[in-house]
């Protein structure tokens, strides 16, 4: 079977009758159970339904039918988004056995556009982490390096798709949690703009950063993923109806004379000198296409992990607050309702939720809300209008996606503030809600990947995807 | 120090979760120190700085509006409290809050 297929080879060969879609979920089941023992992307897996999936495509082809944009394309689905009668724990022991009575508006639009999905894939508990080491069912390995964590929080999805166990996957970003992961495992990640994809579904960290995103092969399969699950949803009143851009028609446009910023600010110490190489070989990719840089400045950036971390945990301690032993997932007894919710909660989650929980909880307590959370939001509207004037002069702002590549597996477990810091880069669009992808650009000696992030304006991801594409097709994964 | 034991005991508390003797002090020493760093924040003048609750407000292109307040089936009762901790359908139990 051939390796790394893309959606449109998938629609091809299935089209061509080459290959159906039941043998292909065949082949990545068989891949799946060659390579997860030693990756642990996968939580659960969901052949049943998978094939069911396949079938109906094949029934399509069979009568001669057109085939929907995705059909028989398999698919990974990051453990934090609802799926209906399929478990999905969040990487908690807290929803160890939960399943969804409901499916995420972006699942129904991936099966209604013919996608097969495969299963749920591990991350942080609760999208918490930069490194998928707080998954409650261990860790996940970079499929590049082995010894190695693959980013988080959506490590199990990137490195689905990185060890070519699904074409696609879809991973959830609060702070960096798709781009930072795609980067460690050298494939295209993306999130669109906060209110360009549903949340209805998607199992709430930070309601006001949660976003939803692909990860695949190349930038164009990233296009066609989120074309399907991008548009207004009823069921979430943050989704937008601002038109959604043909992406796909968008990619083959010109870059010659885009206006591309570089923040001095996302160039300054703590960054790996590897990465500082790889990245400013990349810059000079970009001019080599035609692209107009010039140097820009973020003022306020510096300030974005500290806000990042009020905001974040503060929502978390709120939304967290569901998970009590009463309506689903494992309970502790206690001798009254409230001993019943404070065991169960003690038991259920692990550490670096239960540090946020006590640190949303601590900066929303009476006496620390102005000096914290008010706070936190006053800088985050300095941040976004940072973007807002960067915007008026150029069409994109290119940085690193990290500054550092993929870490060392147990290297900053019981360090919390490194572990923060590392989100340096990727936190700052999340704050302000704007689109970012991260593509490959090179690999630092040969072997650990390097991303370069591209930021556009709100609603600017046609704009994020055809810079993102050019730079692929220039050889930015080869530098 | 930003954040004492007392503070950590408190806000455990306030979110109904229960800490272990050892983990109450890490996380304290480990929230200190996020707290220290959070500081850097009062750098910064904000006083007339309008707070951000969410990024969609502020965009003149965004139009996220309500949906009609229509009734719709949902016929899940049973998919839920075949999964829950203590069903007794068509309740859920909980240990006694009313004590008579």
């Amino acid at each position: 079977m051939a390796t790394n297929l893309t959606i449109s080879a998938v629609r091809e060969g299935i089209a061509a009758k080459k290959m159906s879609a039941r043998e292909l979920a065949a082949d990545y089941f068989k891949r799946i159970a060659a390579r997860n023992t030693e990756l642990n992307a996968f939580l659960t897996l969901c052949e049943k339904r998978a094939y069911a999936q396949a079938d109906r495509v094949d029934a399509m082809v069979a009568a001669g039918k057109p085939l929907p944009p995705l059909a028989g394309v398999p698919i990974a689905i990051k453990d934090t988004i609802s799926t209906r009668g399929l478990r999905t724990t969040c990487g908690s022991k807290i929803l160890d056995n939960y399943i969804p009575p409901y499916d995420a508006t972006a699942v129904i639009r991936l099966e209604a556009a013919g996608a097969v999905i495969l299963g749920k894939t591990n991350c942080d508990e609760f999208a918490m982490g930069s490194s998928t080491e707080n998954s409650a069912y261990g860790p996940v390995k970079n499929p590049v390096a082995p010894d190695r964590v693959p980013g988080g929080s959506s490590g199990g999805s990137a490195a689905a798709v990185a060890a070519d166990l699904a074409v696609a996957a879809l991973g959830t970003d609060t702070g960096g949690s798709i781009r930072q992961p795609g980067s460690f495992c050298g494939i295209p990640a993306m999130m669109g703009s906060y209110g360009r994809v549903s949340r209805y579904g998607l199992i709430a960290f930070a309601s006001s950063l949660d976003r939803i995103g692909p990860f695949a092969h190349n930038v164009a399969d990233v296009a066609q993923v989120l074309q399907i699950i991008a548009g207004r949803d009823p069921n979430d009143s943050t989704s937008t109806t601002a038109p959604v851009e043909d992406y796909g028609a968008g990619l083959a446009k010109p870059v010659k004379g885009m206006k591309i910023g570089i923040p001095k600010e996302y160039f300054g110490a703590g960054m790996d000198a590897g990465v500082r190489e790889k990245v400013e070989a990349g810059i000079a990719l970009l001019r080599k296409m035609g692209c107009e840089l010039m140097d820009i400045h973020l003022p306020h950036t510096d300030y974005a992990i500290a806000t990042y971390y009020i905001i974040a945990t503060a929502e978390a301690s709120s939304n967290l607050a569901r998970y009590d032993g009463v309506r689903f997932g494992p309970r502790v007894d206690g001798d009254s309702l409230i001993a019943m919710y404070r065991k169960t909660r003690g038991a259920g989650f692990g550490p670096e939720v239960k540090r946020r929980i006590v640190l949303g909880t601590y900066v929303l307590s009476a006496g620390y809300y102005d000096a914290y959370y008010l706070k936190g939001q006053k800088v985050r509207a300095l941040i976004a209008q940072d973007f807002r004037e960067a915007f008026q002069k150029v069409d994109a702002i290119v940085t690193p996606t990290s500054p550092v590549p993929a870490f060392k597996l147990g290297e900053r477990v019981n360090d919390p503030l490194q572990m923060y810091l590392a989100d340096i880069y990727t936190v700052t669009g999340s704050l302000a809600g704007l689109p970012g992808i991260s593509v490959p650009c090179g690999r630092i000696g040969g072997k650990l990947p390097v991303g370069l992030q591209v930021f556009g304006p709100a609603f600017g991801e046609a704009k994020v995807l055809r810079l993102a594409h050019a730079f692929e097709q220039a050889g930015g994964a080869a530098l | 120090m930003k954040i004492s034991r007392e503070d950590v005991l408190r806000v455990a508390d306030l979110a109904y979760l229960d800490l272990g003797e050892a983990e109450l002090e890490t996380y304290r020493a480990q929230i200190d120190e996020i707290l220290e760093y959070i500081g850097k924040l009062n750098e910064l003048d904000t006083g007339k700085v309008e707070p951000m609750a969410q990024v969609l407000a502020d965009d003149q292109t965004a139009d996220a509006t309500l949906r009609e307040d229509l009734v719709v089936p949902c016929a899940v009762a049973d998919d839920v409290l075949e999964h829950a901790p203590d069903p007794e359908p068509p309740y859920f139990l909980v240990p006694k809050v009313i004590e008579r």
